[in-house]
């Protein structure tokens, strides 16, 4: 049948159509058209077999914080602390976790917009040249430039190169983070602005006035790692007198809080007070007048004896203030430690990273906008839009000016303000340098190409400065090259890149001065706001110690006003998953429940339980919060251990173009922010409107049950872990037994364990809305549990891998079963959702795919995915591997070198990225293993061994640090 | 006895009111009455409204199927920790209820209760459409329905097998067979009324459709004798199941370490539930079917009394089981098991626990008066308010005990969806609707056995 027929019959037609059919199908393959060539040197079990590391850093505030970038098949699916790196020591924080998911995230903006419609490089490179021309005619003036605080070197060589091309310029800087109460402090103690680098190794004594170490700042992780490396060599050596004390006075919760063996719970004006009654205690040469020795109140009580101890603890002492205190408050920290000798041993002093504040700031720049003097604005990266200062009223602004950038990751709230949007490159795709907090440089480096038509800062600064050089690589070397010959230096560079750090790059301690013996009584801002205490506060609301110790710095506080009794003080801090704002679009952080409330997907207006009583509000109640002509609408959430009189509100929400995860999230708490660090007072009005939580977690109280235990030193948990009898046969496992052993005494409930499963294990996120019906996937969770005395103790808890497991018993088919090594493994193939074994599970840890959680068609997505995990689909229950995937690749190179595996050699993602190393996992059948080391500890237990499910996974109690002997 | 009972020597016997059965009737009247019902009466609005009222019901229903197996299980409120919801607790439901049919014309058969005569083929047309109910919801419930096969031992290539230690892999067997020999059971009762109706049969289409199911029914000597052999035998097989269905499904929940679900009491306890609940179901199908077909001669207020008597004795095992629930926590010692009763009385579900109290404990005590069981109201409204108790008594036992387990962090809440009423409220549709089907085509009363009756109670007269 070659020639069609004239009259095809019905018979043939089919035929026809059969055969075409068939041939369709037949024919379709994918060889590309190009010669393609296999690659010459393929390692043995392929090209994606094993992951592939680059050391590099992610970048928050400015700071670099060193990570290794894991990358599979090319695609960056996994970040791993750098552990060369001063602030990451192998370890990181959620946000640096969650970076690879904002790599990702599918709604990063691809192109450059023009007012609203999309353009090219190409194109704003011409606008750019038609202004360049003009602003060099009038030398630049009417040019600003508006950056965040960075620490980059060549950034700022790049920046001065473009004043000087421009030198009517003028550059601002932007951070709404930034805490200029401490630069205040610093100011007035050494003359100058420095940073302290806090040992928290060295510390026998901390007291912390209203700071958060363990959560706030550029060493946040590594303050962690400090102090609990240095817990973990006391406990070892079982001397309690050893053990390092932490004191805390805060104003909300924060983890070092919950980690401090006494905590007073304060409104920020009474820290201050607070820290004044403790330096005149110390030095009464520092106060005006002379001190008096008696205590007013419990507080104040409290303050007598930290600084008794402070004074013991001398050089090991250290004294820490925090973002909402004043610049008095943190001269006080700086001169404490000076004095007690702390300098040198517990703290040392450095330059500011970030260098110079340039002359700048935001409230300036707006009012040159409002006035009509720029009119070409630069913004690279932030978003002022949404965070400046609310009186700048920036939005306005920047209508006023003709020519505005804004080079962002996002298309958001500036950038649609912006007449150019200019897309970034994410840190992980391009070429940059910056320093961690103790001044070490990073070299970033690319793990991969940029994934759309993006510029890093560096490039686009090239073109803005004409520099010829655009090649971002070759911009950074530029700034390293200096004086040493190519070979060297060659060598150098990659040495800095395979190490993630420029050797010997750090700040070298400056020396402390000797003049600072004094506080400058104008250092101290003259009014601060007093919280009121509504109803239950102590009696003494004006302060501490009126009588003594408000000599120090400023005169003592103002009376609260008349009206004080029905106002609150506003707060405003950063939020534990969103910080200022800038991760609202990442949903792992949204979905993680914050530390303390287990709130996901948004914030609340936190007060605390006695002005909840006092004002009849409850949990739920919506409020407006007023500041004189701003207000805001907002749930509230009472906390217990949150200052009477004070109101907190977590910055960072109510994105209006954060993206598809982030926008309209939460209340935008900057609505009635004004300065970064001064607290305002607001009314609280009720709307009568209720408000439900998405929270993970309902209840806090342990109701009796000894679940996250709290020992004394040296006391024996009196439990064995043994087997029961049974009907079944014992089952042997000769060749590995995994196990693992979580320390509460060194968990902070830092989160990161959580975040990191998520990214090795492609666990997906579920909604606000799910997570508030109890349908969060998250496989190794942080418990909180809280006693009578407000003692928070977190408790991670992942899967148990219980010998006797309830959920393999009850499966029908045999999907959740042991594997030769004692794993508890979950078959997705072959289960078919009965949900029974999670009904059995005492523990809760199994969760289940109610619906298609995964999204499975957005293609950005599918390049975090973890290739070695399978994606669940709908219908299955999930829960965790122990991290299966590592162990195999661990057993699989021990098989092709022909040894077994060592121990450490398998580190499964939790274990790897927790701070302070609570995580111990290893083969419970070595007895050489770290893990069994660490069971044999009298601290050792099973969480409901009473049931006999003999878990693998067991905790540590914590330990209660003794009362301090007094000498 | 035979088919054409009208030919013998002998004037045919007409019944003495033995209180089961009033006096008058015999072979041929009872004959006319009862396959009257099916092939000559006419259709009504009442019954109309009925059937497609259910009809809507049915495909509401499937439509809810529908939507459940493309979005999966998320559509109901089932969380985590409550990882069984309406589902579970209706499958235990319909299961109880389906007991009493099961009880009736099997083991009053073996005990010779006249009693069960006329009721025990609605009993067992009720006993077949509630646990079709109970099996579909096994199936909805799965993360992965298109798998449900898995749970039964079938040779496949990898050798896989069930997990023998999973009492749902019990579950499966125990409703599979329970299916299977009530369908039996009825099905070979139905014989020789099917016969009946054929040859009564007017039109060419009922004639072959009934003669094709009576299986070539003569009625000859040797067709009764093998029959009452195999009915026997097949009571016989279907009385242990009366026990050990639910009993079986009560594993589920007590080889779980749950509190509330870890209990020895369970099977005697679901057993209990089962028929108490069934034979209110019994009661509230029976009124109504009574009135509707004017069967007041056949169901007799004796038959409503026995009823409400065997609901009484079954709803005060049922409140010894609720007792020794309570007492064996508290005097186990066990913190869980205590936490779990007081959340009971006093936490979330407390509103539904006292209404269950009251329901299946405190109302049927009102049986112990003969006037309340001889008032077909009072006994109707009884009925419902069992029902109803039972019912919340199965989503409390699900519910309750996983909402606050052993750790306070995992606690939560079940709260029902739509969906979850949606496909509850549907397969009481579906189950109206069978049962609305059932008693315009078949014989709704056991012709065979009542004409049996007649002779008994005639003798006994005579």
């Amino acid at each position: 049948m070659t020639k069609p027929p004239d009259n095809p019959d019905r018979r043939s037609v089919l035929q026809r159509m059969a055969a075409s059919v068939a041939l369709a199908g037949a024919g379709c393959t994918r060889v590309p058209d190009e010669r393609i060539v296999p690659y010459e040197r393929m390692p043995e079990a392929g090209t994606a077999s094993l992951p592939v590391y680059y050391a590099t850093a992610f970048v928050r505030g400015g700071f670099a914080h060193g990570v290794l970038v894991g990358t599979k098949q090319g695609r960056p699916i996994k970040i791993e602390g750098n552990p060369t790196h001063p602030s990451s020591l192998g370890a990181t924080d959620v946000f640096a976790q969650a970076s690879v998911l904002q790599l990702w995230d599918p709604d990063r903006s691809p192109a450059v917009v023009q007012r609203g419609l999309t353009a090219s490089w190409g194109a704003f490179d011409t606008a750019w040249r038609a202004r360049e021309a003009q602003l060099l005619e009038r030398r630049g003036e009417g040019l600003r430039l508006l950056t965040p605080r960075f620490t980059s070197p060549t950034l700022r060589r790049q920046v001065e190169a473009l004043l000087e091309r421009f030198p009517r310029a003028r550059w601002h800087r932007h951070d709404p983070l930034h805490v200029r109460a401490a630069d205040e402090g610093a100011r007035s103690v050494f003359g100058r602005v420095v940073r302290g680098v806090s040992h928290f190794d060295r510390a026998r004594f901390v007291v912390s006035l209203g700071a958060d170490p363990f959560s706030e700042g550029p060493a946040c992780v590594r303050n962690a790692i400090d102090w609990s490396a240095r817990r973990a060599d006391d406990l070892r050596a079982d001397d309690a007198s050893r053990l390092a004390r932490l004191v805390c006075a805060e104003t909300t919760r924060g983890l070092f809080g919950a980690r401090a063996d006494e905590r007073l719970v304060l409104a920020p004006a009474r820290i201050d007070a607070l820290a004044r009654r403790l330096a005149a205690q110390l030095y009464p040469d520092l106060a005006n007048s002379g001190s008096s020795a008696a205590p007013t109140d419990a507080a104040d009580a409290r303050v007598l004896r930290w600084a008794a101890r402070l004074k013991r603890a001398g050089a090991q002492a250290l004294v820490v203030a925090g973002p909402l205190a004043s610049a008095n408050t943190h001269a006080i920290a700086h001169l404490l430690n000076l004095r007690l000798g702390a300098g040198g041993t517990s703290v040392d002093w450095i330059e500011p990273p970030e260098g110079d504040e340039p002359a700048g700031s935001i409230d300036d720049l707006a009012d040159a906008m409002h006035g009509g003097d720029v009119d070409t604005l630069l913004i690279l990266d932030g978003n002022p839009v949404y965070d400046a200062p609310a009186r700048s009223r920036f939005a306005d602004a920047l209508r006023r000016v003709e020519f505005s950038a804004h080079l962002s990751l996002y298309r958001d709230e500036t950038s649609e303000a912006c007449t150019w949007h200019l897309p970034r490159s994410h840190d992980y795709e391009q070429w940059s340098d910056s320093r961690a907090f103790d001044g070490s440089v990073t070299v970033l480096q690319p793990a991969i190409a940029p994934l759309y038509d993006t510029r890093s800062a560096h490039e686009l600064l090239a073109v803005l400065a004409a520099d010829p050089e655009r090649d971002g690589r070759e911009i950074v070397r530029a700034t390293w090259r200096g004086s040493s010959g190519p070979g060297e230096f060659d060598a150098r560079w990659r040495r800095s890149l395979r190490a993630g750090t420029i050797e010997s790059s750090a700040y070298l301690p400056i020396v402390a001065p000797h003049a600072a013996n004094r506080i400058d009584p104008a250092a101290a801002p003259s009014s601060r706001v007093e919280a009121a205490p509504a109803g239950v506060a102590p009696a003494s609301a004006a302060g501490v110690a009126p009588a003594g110790a408000a000599a120090v710095g400023a005169s003592t506080p103002p009376a609260p006003p008349a009206e004080a009794a029905e106002s609150f003080v506003a707060v405003f801090v950063a939020d534990a998953s969103v910080d200022d704002g800038a991760f609202a679009n990442n949903a792992w952080l949204q979905e993680l429940p914050r530390p303390f409330t287990k709130l996901t997907w948004e914030n609340a207006a936190f007060i605390g339980p006695g002005s909840a009583v006092a004002r009849s509000l409850a949990t739920g109640d919506v409020v407006r919060i007023v500041a004189g002509e701003r207000a805001l609408e907002a749930p509230l959430w009472v906390q217990t251990g949150h200052a009477e009189g004070v109101v907190s509100l977590p910055l960072g929400y109510g994105r209006r173009s954060a993206g598809r995860v982030g926008s309209g999230l939460g209340f935008d708490a900057y609505a009635l922010r004004d300065g970064s660090d001064a607290p305002i007072r607001v009314q609280l009005e009720r709307t009568g409107r209720r408000h439900s939580f998405a929270v993970t977690q309902h209840t806090i109280d342990q109701h009796g049950r000894a679940l996250a235990r709290v020992v004394a030193p040296g006391e024996r948990i009196d439990e064995p872990v043994r087997a029961r009898p049974s009907l079944y046969p014992p089952i042997e496992y000769p060749t590995h037994a995994w196990a693992m052993a979580i320390d509460l005494d060194a968990c902070i409930g830092c989160n990161a364990c959580t975040i990191a499963c998520q990214a090795e294990n492609n666990i997906p996120v579920v909604g606000a809305e799910q997570v508030a019906n109890g349908r969060e996937m998250h496989w190794i969770r942080v418990d909180r549990y809280e006693d009578d005395a407000a003692r928070t103790v977190f408790q991670p808890v992942p899967c148990m891998h219980c010998e006797n497991a309830p959920c393999e018993v009850v499966c029908p088919v045999g999907a959740t079963v042991h594997d030769s090594e004692g794993l508890n493994v979950q078959v997705y193939n072959r289960c078919i959702g009965t949900r029974f074994c999670s009904n059995n599970c005492p523990y809760k840890v199994r969760r289940f795919n109610f619906l298609q959680w995964v999204d499975e068609s957005v293609e950005s997505l599918k390049g975090q995915r973890n290739p070695d995990v399978t994606v669940r689909h709908r219908g299955v229950m999930e829960k965790c591997t122990y991290c299966l995937q590592r162990i195999t690749r661990a057993r699989l190179s021990a098989e092709r070198e022909g040894r077994t595996i060592a121990d450490g050699e398998v580190i499964t993602a939790c274990q790897a990225v927790c701070p302070t190393r609570a995580i111990h996992f290893g083969d419970g059948n070595d007895a050489k293993a770290e893990v069994v080391r660490v069971r044999r500890s009298p601290r050792h237990y099973a969480l409901l061994g009473e049931l006999n499910t003999r878990p693998r996974t067991t905790y540590l109690a914590r330990v209660e640090t003794p009362p301090e002997h007094e000498a | 006895m035979s088919t054409d009972a009208g030919s013998g020597r002998r004037a045919p016997p007409t019944s003495s009111d033995a209180g089961v059965l009033r006096a008058g009737w015999g072979y041929a009247s009872i004959t006319d009455k009862i396959a009257d019902l099916v092939l000559t009466r006419p259709v009504r609005w009442p019954w109309l409204v009925a059937f497609f009222g259910t009809f809507a019901g049915t495909v509401v229903l499937l439509g809810a199927i529908g939507y459940l197996f493309v979005r999966g299980v998320g559509i109901w409120g089932v969380n985590i920790p409550v990882a069984w919801g309406f589902a579970i607790a209706n499958v235990v439901w319909w299961i109880g209820i389906g007991h009493a049919g099961t009880f009736i014309s099997a083991v009053l058969l073996l005990l010779r209760q006249k009693w069960r005569t006329s009721i025990n083929r609605f009993a067992e047309a009720m006993t077949l459409f509630a646990v079709a109910m109970a099996g579909l919801f096994p199936i909805l419930h799965l993360g992965r329905p298109w798998f449900f096969y898995w749970i039964a031992p079938y040779p496949d290539k990898m050798n896989l097998w069930p997990n023998w230690r999973s009492p749902l892999v019990w579950d499966f067997f125990a409703i599979a067979i329970y299916l299977t020999v009530s369908f039996l059971f009825w099905y070979v009762g139905l014989v020789p009324d099917l016969a009946t109706l054929r040859d009564r049969a007017t039109s060419r289409a009922k004639r072959f459709a009934y003669g094709i199911f009576a299986l070539g029914w003569r009625g000859e000597a040797r067709q009764w004798q093998r029959f009452e052999i195999a009915y026997l035998l097949l009571a016989g097989l279907a009385t242990p199941l009366v026990v050990s269905v639910h009993s079986v499904i009560s594993l589920d929940f007590a080889i779980g370490n749950t509190p509330g679900y870890h209990s020895t009491i369970f099977p005697p306890y679901f057993v209990a539930g089962a028929l108490f609940s069934g034979f209110a179901m019994v009661l509230t199908l029976t009124i109504p079917l009574r009135r509707a077909f004017g069967l007041y001669d056949f169901i007799t207020d004796v038959h409503l009394d026995h009823a409400g008597k065997v609901m009484l004795a079954t709803g005060w095992l049922l409140a010894y089981g609720y007792a020794s629930e309570i007492f064996v926590a508290f005097y186990s010692g066990d913190e869980y098991e205590i936490s779990m009763t007081v959340d009971r009385w006093v936490g979330f579900y407390a509103p539904v626990y006292w209404a269950m109290m009251t329901c299946n404990v405190v109302l049927p005590q009102l049986l112990w008066f003969r006037r309340v069981r001889r008032s077909v109201g009072m006994l109707f409204a009884l009925s419902l308010v069992v029902n109803l108790g039972m019912w919340m008594e199965r989503v409390l036992i699900v519910v309750s005990s996983l909402h606050r387990d052993f750790l306070p962090s995992s606690w939560g809440l079940f709260i029902p969806t739509f969906w979850d009423w949606t496909i509850l409220l549907g397969t009481l549709a579906a189950f109206a609707w069978l049962f609305l089907v059932f008693v315009r085509v078949l014989p709704s009363i056991s012709i065979s056995e009542m004409r049996l009756l007649v002779r008994e109670s005639s003798e006994r007269a005579a």
